[in-house]
C-alpha cells in the first residue's frame, strides 16, 4: 500500500488523477497520512518549482496569441512612438544605410559573377541586409560573431573590405583564408568574426564557450551567435541554449527567421511559436523583433546586450524577416515559392527601402545622393572584383599546410610525394595558376 | 646476436619481477584470475626523485591538478565531473580550483565538444570530458567536421588547438556493448585531430599533460579497466611525454608485437609466453599516439625482426590495424618474411556475456604468433 500511495505522489496530474478514482473505491487514509507528513502546500520535487492543481489540464501550445513582434518604424519609415527611437545620429544612420547597399551592390555583381562561371558558388543577403547591420551596430566591435553564412553585412559593418570579401570568394593568394573554404566563408581575427563553416548549428555551443571564457576572463565583451530558423532544429541548437542558461554565459543568441530553410516553410520546420517561444522555456530571456526594422533590430540588440553583459546570461532575439533571394547560386526558389509572393517581400517591406523612407524623411537623403551613392557602389565593387580576379591563387603547398601547428612527417612526406609528381606531370595540371611554390 | 639479446630481455624482465612482486602480494592476485591480462608496471625514469604510489585514475586527477595550478585559463567539464567524475579523475578538483573551473554540464555530449571547442577558441586551456567513449559519437560532427578542421579551413586565423577531450574506453570484463568501445580508429580517419591512448600511470600523466599544453585538438583515450587495477610508481613532478613517439618496452628480435593501452600488457605476457615455450624473442612496442603515428619506429622494429603482430580491441576490418599493416608492408616489403597478422575484436558489437571470447586475449595473440613464427 504504502508503494502505491508513493507512486501516486510521483506521478504527473493527469495519472494523479486516475489513481484519485481509484482511491473513491478503495482505501485513502495512507494518502491523507503521506499529505500531513510531507506538508501539501507546495510541491517539492527537484525538478521544478510550481504549484499543484487538481485540475487535469495540459498546457496548450495555442493558449496565447504568439509572441509579440517589436517594431520601431512603419513599412513607411515613420517611427511608431518616439520613446522608442534610438535617435541615432545622422553619420551612424548614414553609414548604417551605406554599408547595407554595399552589401546590396557587392550581393548583386558577385551573383551574376557566379552565374557566369568566375566564382563557383554564391550567396545573396537581400532582404536581410537590416538584421544584420542593426544588430552589428548596437554592439562592441570587440564582441566576438559567430556566423551562419548569411551575415556578410555584420563584417561589412566592422570595415572588412570589399577587397577581403571579393578574394574569399575567388580563392587567390590574398584571401586570409588561403582559398581552402567554399565561397561566403568569411572570417577575420582583425573584425572579430569567426570564420563561418558549413555544417549549420555547430557555431552555436562553440559561441556558447566562447562566452563562458569571456565571462571568466572578465572582459566586459559578449557574444553574438546568428543562425536561421531551419538551424534551430538541429541537436545543437538545443545544446546551445540549454548550456548558456546553465552555466550563465555572456551570449546573444540572434535568430534569422525568413521563412525558409532552402525549400522547406516553417510549416514543416516547427509547429510551436517559431524559434522565440523556445527561449523562455530554456530560461532565456527572449524577444520578437520585425527584422526589416533596422532600428527595432538596434534597439532589441543594444538592450540584450546590456542585458547579457552585466547579469551574465544569455538572451534570443529572433528577427523575423524573409528570404528575398535564393537560398543560393544552386538554388532556384520560383520551385519552391510563388515569384509573386518574392515580388511583395521586395517591394513593400524591405529593410533598405524602409531606412531610405526614414532618412528622406529626415531630410538626410535625397534623389541625388542616391543615384551618386549607387554609382560610387557600384564602383567600388567592380574595382574591387576586378583585382580579385586577377590574382593568383595560393601555392598548392598550402592545401598542406594548418592541417596541424605544424606539419607532421607524413604530411611533410605526402608534401614531397606531391612535389615530385606535380614536376613530372605539371602539364596535367592548373600549375600557373598558382603561386610558385614558396 | 640472436641469443645474446635474448639473455639481455631475460634479464631485463628479471627486473622487473621485483616490481611486479608487491603488487601481487597487495591482494591484486583476484584482478590476474579475473581479467584477461597483467598488469605490467613501468619503471621511475631516472631523472625523477619523488614518486608516489598512484593507480591511473590518481594519476591523471594529479595531471589535471598541475594543469590547473599551472594555468590559470584551464577549465574542466564535463557530466558528473564536479563531484569527482564516475571514475574519480576530477576529484577534490572542484573544491581546490572552484566552480568556475571544474564544472557539471548538462547531459549532452554535443553541446559539451561544441562549448569545449568554443571556450579553446575563446583562449582558455579547455579539458572535457565524455564519460564513456561509447558516448562520443553525438560529438562526432563537433570533433571531426569542427575541431579538426578548425585551423586548417580559417587559413590558421582561428584555432581550438587549446582543446583536449578526455575519455575512459575500452573492454572492462562486463562492460557490454556501450561501456566497452574503444573508437580510437573513427577519428584516426580525421586530419588535425591528435589521437593518444596511455598504457598506465606514468605515461598517463604525463601525455595527458602533453596533450593539454599541445596546440592541437586531442583526444585522450583512457582505458578504464586500469584505472584502478594499474598502479606503479608516478613522478610527483610536472613532466610531459612527447606525442606521435612510440615506446619499445622489449627489446626483441624475432617477431615485433604492436600494441597501445591495455593491449600492451595483454603482449608483454604474449612475449613472455612466446620466450617460456617457444624460445622466441619479440620486440613488444606501444604505439601510445594513434594520430599521427610513428612509422619510424614500428617500420624500425619491422625491418629487424622480419614479422608483425599488431593486436587491438577494437573491430578488425578498419582497425587502426589495418592502416599500420598496411603502411609496413608498403616500407617493409623486403623484409617481411610473413604477413602482417592482426590479432583483434571481431566484427561484431562488443557483447556482455561473450566477453572472454570477443577479446585478442593472449592465447588468440600466441596462437597467431605461433603461426607466424612456422609461415
Amino acid at each position: 500500500m504504502a508503494a502505491r500511495v508513493c507512486r501516486a505522489a510521483l506521478l504527473p496530474a493527469g495519472c494523479r488523477l486516475l489513481s484519485r478514482v481509484w482511491q473513491r473505491t478503495g482505501p485513502v487514509s495512507c494518502t491523507r497520512a503521506l499529505s500531513s507528513n510531507l506538508g501539501e502546500e507546495q510541491p517539492n520535487f527537484p525538478g521544478s518549482r510550481s504549484k499543484w492543481t487538481e485540475k487535469l489540464d495540459f498546457v496548450q501550445p495555442d493558449l496565447y496569441d504568439g509572441i509579440p513582434v517589436y517594431r520601431v518604424m512603419d513599412r513607411k519609415g515613420q517611427v511608431i512612438d518616439p520613446a522608442s527611437d534610438p535617435n541615432l545620429s545622422e553619420d551612424i544612420v548614414i553609414k548604417m544605410y551605406k554599408r547595407m547597399t554595399l552589401l546590396n551592390t557587392m550581393d548583386r555583381i558577385l551573383y551574376e559573377s557566379q552565374r557566369q562561371g568566375r566564382i563557383s558558388f554564391y550567396m545573396t543577403n537581400y532582404g536581410e541586409e537590416g538584421t544584420h547591420i542593426g544588430s552589428a551596430a548596437a554592439l562592441n566591435d570587440e564582441d566576438i560573431v559567430y556566423g551562419q553564412y548569411r551575415e556578410a553585412g555584420v563584417l561589412m559593418w566592422r570595415g572588412f573590405p570589399l577587397d577581403s570579401f571579393i578574394n574569399q570568394c575567388y580563392g587567390n593568394e590574398a584571401d586570409m583564408g588561403k582559398g581552402r573554404q567554399m565561397p561566403v566563408h568569411y572570417g577575420s581575427v582583425e573584425h572579430r568574426f569567426v570564420t563561418i563553416s558549413s555544417p549549420l548549428a555547430t557555431q552555436m555551443p562553440q559561441a556558447v564557450g566562447t562566452a563562458y571564457s569571456f565571462k571568466r576572463a572578465q572582459n566586459g565583451l559578449c557574444v553574438i551567435c546568428y543562425f536561421g530558423e531551419g538551424t534551430s532544429s538541429e541537436g545543437d541548437a538545443h545544446a546551445a541554449f540549454n548550456f548558456s542558461a546553465t552555466l550563465e554565459c555572456p551570449v546573444i543568441f540572434f535568430c534569422r527567421n525568413n521563412g525558409y530553410a532552402i525549400s522547406t516553410p516553417t510549416s514543416e520546420q516547427y509547429r510551436g511559436d517559431g524559434v522565440a517561444a523556445r527561449g523562455p522555456a530554456y530560461g532565456i530571456a527572449t524577444i520578437r523583433v520585425d527584422g526589416n526594422d533596422v532600428f527595432a533590430v538596434y534597439n532589441a540588440t543594444k538592450a540584450a546586450r546590456h542585458i547579457t553583459v552585466n547579469e551574465n546570461r544569455p538572451v534570443l532575439i529572433e528577427a523575423m524577416t524573409y528570404r528575398i533571394g535564393h537560398h543560393s547560386t544552386s538554388d532556384d526558389s520560383s520551385a519552391y515559392r510563388s515569384v509573386d509572393e518574392v515580388r511583395l517581400w521586395d517591394s513593400t517591406q524591405h529593410p533598405i527601402a524602409r531606412l531610405r523612407a526614414y532618412m528622406v524623411h529626415q531630410n538626410y537623403w535625397d534623389e541625388a545622393k542616391e543615384k551618386q551613392w549607387k554609382d560610387d557602389c557600384k564602383r567600388q565593387v567592380m574595382q574591387s572584383f576586378a583585382r580579385a580576379e586577377r590574382r593568383q591563387k595560393p601555392s598548392w603547398k598550402e592545401m598542406f599546410t594548418d592541417v596541424y601547428d605544424d606539419m607532421p612527417q607524413h604530411l611533410q612526406d605526402q608534401y614531397e610525394y606531391m612535389k615530385a609528381h606535380v614536376d613530372e606531370y605539371q602539364d596535367h595540371y592548373p600549375v600557373k595558376n598558382f603561386v610558385k611554390e614558396m | 646476436m640472436a641469443g645474446a639479446l635474448r639473455k639481455l630481455s631475460a634479464a631485463w624482465r628479471m627486473g622487473r619481477q621485483s616490481v611486479l612482486r608487491p603488487v601481487v602480494q597487495t591482494g591484486w592476485q583476484h584482478v590476474r584470475d579475473s581479467s584477461h591480462f597483467t598488469y605490467y608496471p613501468d619503471t621511475v625514469p631516472e631523472s625523477h626523485d619523488e614518486t608516489q604510489r598512484l593507480n591511473l585514475f590518481q594519476s591523471i586527477n594529479n595531471a589535471l591538478d598541475l594543469a590547473l595550478a599551472t594555468d590559470d585559463s584551464a577549465v574542466i567539464f564535463g557530466e558528473d565531473v564536479g563531484f569527482g567524475g564516475v571514475f574519480r579523475c576530477t576529484i577534490g578538483l572542484q573544491d581546490k580550483f572552484g566552480k568556475d573551473r571544474v564544472f557539471n554540464t548538462p547531459l549532452c555530449e554535443q553541446g559539451i565538444a561544441g562549448f569545449a571547442i568554443g571556450s579553446a577558441v575563446g583562449g582558455a586551456t579547455t579539458i572535457a570530458e565524455m564519460q564513456f567513449a561509447d558516448y562520443i559519437f553525438p560529438a562526432f560532427d563537433q570533433i571531426v567536421n569542427e575541431a579538426a578542421k578548425y585551423r586548417y579551413r580559417s587559413g590558421n586565423l582561428f584555432s581550438c588547438g587549446k582543446l583536449t577531450i578526455r575519455s575512459p574506453c575500452g573492454a572492462v570484463g562486463h562492460g557490454g556493448l556501450y561501456h566497452s568501445q574503444s573508437p580510437e580508429a573513427y577519428f584516426s580517419h580525421t586530419p588535425g585531430l591528435k589521437v593518444v591512448v596511455p598504457r598506465g600511470p606514468i605515461k598517463a600523466k604525463g601525455l595527458l599533460l602533453s596533450c593539454i599544453r599541445d596546440d592541437n585538438p586531442c583526444i585522450f583515450l583512457e582505458p578504464k579497466v586500469l584505472y584502478r587495477s594499474a598502479v606503479e610508481m608516478v613522478p610527483t613532478s610536472d613532466y610531459t611525454y612527447p606525442l606521435s613517439s612510440a615506446d619499445i618496452l622489449l627489446e626483441g628480435e624475432d617477431i615485433t608485437l604492436l600494441g597501445w593501452g591495455t593491449q600492451v600488457h595483454v603482449l608483454r605476457e604474449v612475449a613472455e609466453l612466446a620466450r617460456e615455450q617457444l624460445n622466441v624473442s619479440c620486440e613488444v612496442i606501444d604505439l601510445v599516439t594513434i594520430l599521427p603515428w610513428d612509422q619510424q619506429t614500428v617500420c624500425n622494429s619491422v625491418k629487424k625482426t622480419g614479422r608483425l603482430l599488431i593486436a587491438h580491441e577494437a573491430p578488425i576490418t578498419s582497425g587502426f590495424g589495418a592502416e599500420v599493416a598496411a603502411t609496413v608492408q608498403s616500407e617493409c616489403f623486403l623484409h617481411l618474411e610473413a604477413p602482417v597478422e592482426r590479432v583483434c575484436g571481431f566484427d561484431t558489437p562488443f557483447p556482455h556475456i561473450f566477453e572472454p571470447f570477443y577479446l585478442p586475449d593472449k592465447w588468440r595473440c600466441l596462437s597467431a604468433l605461433k603461426k607466424l613464427m612456422n609461415y
